[in-house]
C-alpha cells in the first residue's frame, strides 16, 4: 500500500506544479494537463526505460506526447525526473524563456515537438519501425487525447502500425470524453471506441486512466498478440481539483489567485 | 527522369544501408527492383501521404535516411502539415520525392497537374528544393541530397525527357549552370523546361536575338549570387517553368530583383497562369497552349524586347 500512496502524492505534487507554472504564465491548459498525470507518472515512475543519462541512447525507450496541449504536466515529471533543471521549467511561457505552450525541440527527454492534433502515432510508427529495420528493443509510447481520434491521420496510423505488426508501439489514449468545444459525444462521437481499435487489429485494454498501478500493469502486460496495443485510459479532464472536473472551460482557463488559492486547498487535502 | 532517380537510388542504397524508401501506393514497374533488392528497407505505405511524413520523420529521426515518393501533388499537399511540422520542423534528414512534376500528367487533369508545389515548398524554412531537367542531372541530384543534412524536395518530370548535360556534369545544390551564354536576353529556368528553353534560344538566333538560357535547379536555396550576375550583364530576363506564375521560380527571381538595385530591367514570368488548366491533352499540347512550347517561349521573349 505505501506503493499506492506515493504514487498519489507524487500526481498531488504534479498537480501542484503544473497549477503554479501556467497561473504564474498565465496560460491555460491545466485541465488538459490534470487529466494525463497519472499516465505520465506510471511511464516515467515504471514503464519507461529512460533517464536522463541514457536520454539519447539509441536503445531508449520513447515516449511522444501527440496530445501537446498538455505540456505542463509532461514538464513537470521532466523536471522531478532530473531530465530539466527548476531553471527550465519556470521559464515556461516567459518571454526569452525555454518552454512553451507545446513541446519543441531541443529539450532534453523530449522526443518530437507537437502542438497540431494528430502527428504524434505517425511520428511514433517511424520510431518503432525504425527498432524493426535497425533490431533494437526498445518500446515506443505515444499519449493521444480523445479527440485526435478526430483527425484523418490517426486512422492512417491505426491502420498502419496495424499493418506492419507494430508489436513494440503502444499508445495510451487520454479518453476524458470531451474537448475543445463540446463533449465527445456532441462533436463527433467515437464510439463504440474499443470496437474500433479492435476492429484496425491492435491489442485494446481498458484502465481507469487515474489508477496508476493499473496503468502500469498494462503496460507491462506480458503476452500480447504480435500487435501494436492501445490502452485506453478513462479519465477525467481537471481530474483532483473539483471546480475543473468534467468541464469544458479548464481547457482554456488560467488559474486566478482565487483558483490558485482554492485548487491548492484542495490538492493539499489528498 | 523517375527511372533515372530509381536506379541511382538502387545503387546509392546498396552502399547506404540508411536509405529506407517510402512510397505512397506507388511505383509500378518502377520499383519492383528496389524493393526486390533491398525488402527491409522498402516500405509500401498505402494512399496515407500525411502518415508517411510522420512516419518519414520517425525514421529520420531515429538516424535512418527516408525518400518519401509520390506524385508531386499528392506528395507536397496532402501531407502539408507534416512536411511543414515534423519533417522541417525537425530539420528531419528526409528527401521528399515528387514525381509528374508540372502537366507530366498531362491527361489525367487538375487532381495531378503539379503547379504549386514550389510555392508551398518554398515557402517553408528548412526546406531545400531541387527541380531537375534531365535523367543525368537527375542521378547526380541524388548523390548530392542524399549527403545534404536535412530537408529536400527533389521534383521530377516523368518519362522520356531527353537528357541535356553530359556525364561529366558536376552537380552542385545551390549552384544553377549557365548553358548558353547570350546578349539580348536570358532565359532563367527549371525542371522540365529547361529543354524548351534552350530550342526557344535557337528560335530567338534565327531571329537575331542571341538568348542565353540558365538551369536553376535548385530553387531554394535560390543561387542569388548567378542572378545579380545575370542581372548585370542583360536587359530582358525572364524565367520559364511548368508552375503557376505564383510563388514559384519566377516570383523567387522577381524577389531577388525587387530588393536589388536594377534599373531598366525588362522582367517576365513565363510558367502557367493563375487558373486550372482549361483545355483536355497531353503535356505536349497543354505546353503548346500556354505558349510552354519553344515556339510560344520565343514568341513571348520576342514581344517583350520589341
Amino acid at each position: 500500500m505505501e506503493k499506492t500512496t506515493d504514487f498519489r502524492k507524487i500526481a498531488t505534487e504534479i498537480r501542484k506544479d503544473i497549477l503554479k507554472i501556467s497561473y504564474d504564465a498565465k496560460v491555460g491548459h491545466v485541465g488538459s494537463a490534470f487529466s494525463i498525470v497519472e499516465i505520465l507518472v506510471a511511464l516515467y515512475y515504471k514503464v519507461l526505460a529512460i533517464t536522463p543519462k541514457n536520454a539519447k541512447s539509441p536503445q531508449r525507450d520513447r515516449f511522444i506526447l501527440s496530445k501537446g496541449h498538455a505540456a505542463p504536466a509532461l514538464y513537470a515529471i521532466l523536471y522531478r525526473q532530473g531530465f530539466i533543471n527548476k531553471k527550465t521549467f519556470t521559464s515556461y511561457c516567459q518571454n526569452g524563456g525555454l518552454l512553451e505552450e507545446h513541446p519543441t525541440r531541443d529539450i532534453k527527454g523530449i522526443e518530437a515537438a507537437t502542438g497540431s492534433l494528430g502527428h504524434g502515432l505517425s511520428l511514433g510508427i517511424g520510431m518503432a519501425l525504425s527498432g524493426k529495420i535497425q533490431k533494437k528493443n526498445y518500446r515506443v509510447f505515444v499519449l493521444l487525447s480523445d479527440a485526435e481520434c478526430d483527425e484523418g491521420e490517426t486512422w492512417e496510423a491505426i491502420l498502419s502500425a496495424a499493418h506492419f505488426k507494430l508489436n513494440n508501439l503502444f499508445v495510451l489514449l487520454d479518453y476524458n470524453k470531451v474537448q475543445a468545444f463540446g463533449k465527445i459525444k456532441d462533436v463527433l462521437n467515437l464510439e463504440p471506441l474499443t470496437a474500433k481499435w479492435n476492429a484496425s487489429n491492435w491489442n485494446v485494454i481498458e484502465v481507469d486512466g487515474h489508477n496508476t498501478q493499473e496503468i502500469i500493469n498494462a503496460c507491462n502486460k506480458k503476452n500480447l498478440l504480435p500487435k501494436p496495443t492501445i490502452i485506453i485510459c478513462h479519465t477525467i479532464r481537471g481530474k483532483g481539483v473539483s471546480f475543473m472536473e468534467h468541464t469544458i472551460d479548464w481547457h482554456y482557463l488560467t488559474p486566478t489567485d482565487k483558483h490558485l488559492k482554492d485548487a491548492l486547498n484542495e490538492l493539499n487535502k489528498l | 527522369m523517375r527511372n533515372a532517380f530509381i536506379k541511382e537510388l538502387t545503387e546509392v542504397a546498396g552502399k547506404n544501408k540508411k536509405i529506407i524508401l517510402l512510397t505512397g501506393d506507388l511505383g509500378f514497374t518502377v520499383f519492383e527492383d528496389f524493393a526486390h533488392k533491398y525488402p527491409d528497407r522498402f516500405f509500401n505505405m498505402g494512399a496515407a501521404e500525411a502518415n508517411m511524413m510522420g512516419v518519414a520523420t520517425g525514421l529520420a529521426l531515429s538516424g535512418l535516411i527516408p525518400i518519401v515518393y509520390s506524385i508531386a501533388t499528392f506528395a507536397t499537399m496532402r501531407g502539408f502539415e507534416q512536411i511543414r511540422g515534423d519533417v522541417c520542423f525537425h530539420n528531419a534528414n528526409v528527401k521528399i520525392i515528387g514525381s509528374g512534376g508540372g502537366l507530366s500528367y498531362g491527361h489525367a487533369g487538375f487532381s495531378h497537374h503539379s503547379l504549386e508545389d514550389i510555392a508551398i515548398m518554398r515557402a517553408i524554412p528548412n526546406m531545400t528544393i531541387v527541380c531537375s531537367s534531365d535523367p543525368i542531372s537527375v542521378r547526380k541530384a541524388i548523390a548530392k541530397i542524399i549527403i545534404h543534412d536535412g530537408p529536400v524536395y527533389l521534383r521530377l518530370g516523368k518519362k522520356g525527357e531527353p537528357d541535356i548535360y553530359s556525364e561529366k556534369l558536376d552537380f552542385q545544390i545551390g549552384k544553377g549552370n549557365i548553358l548558353k551564354e547570350g546578349k539580348h536576353a536570358v532565359i532563367i529556368a527549371t525542371g522540365n523546361l529547361v529543354k524548351n528553353a534552350l530550342i526557344a534560344s535557337d528560335i530567338l538566333l534565327k531571329k537575331g536575338i542571341a538568348c542565353g538560357v540558365v538551369d536553376m535547379h535548385t530553387i531554394k536555396p535560390l543561387d542569388t549570387k548567378l542572378i545579380d550576375h545575370l542581372i548585370e550583364k542583360y536587359k530582358t530576363i525572364v524565367t520559364l517553368e511548368e508552375h503557376h506564375i505564383i510563388g514559384g521560380l519566377g516570383s523567387a527571381v522577381a524577389e531577388v530583383i525587387a530588393e536589388g538595385n536594377s534599373t531598366n530591367l525588362h522582367f517576365k514570368r513565363l510558367g502557367i497562369p493563375d487558373i486550372f488548366i482549361e483545355k483536355i491533352g497531353s503535356q505536349k499540347y497543354l505546353r503548346h497552349i500556354y505558349n510552354l512550347d519553344p515556339e510560344g517561349i520565343s514568341r513571348s521573349i520576342f514581344s517583350l524586347i520589341n
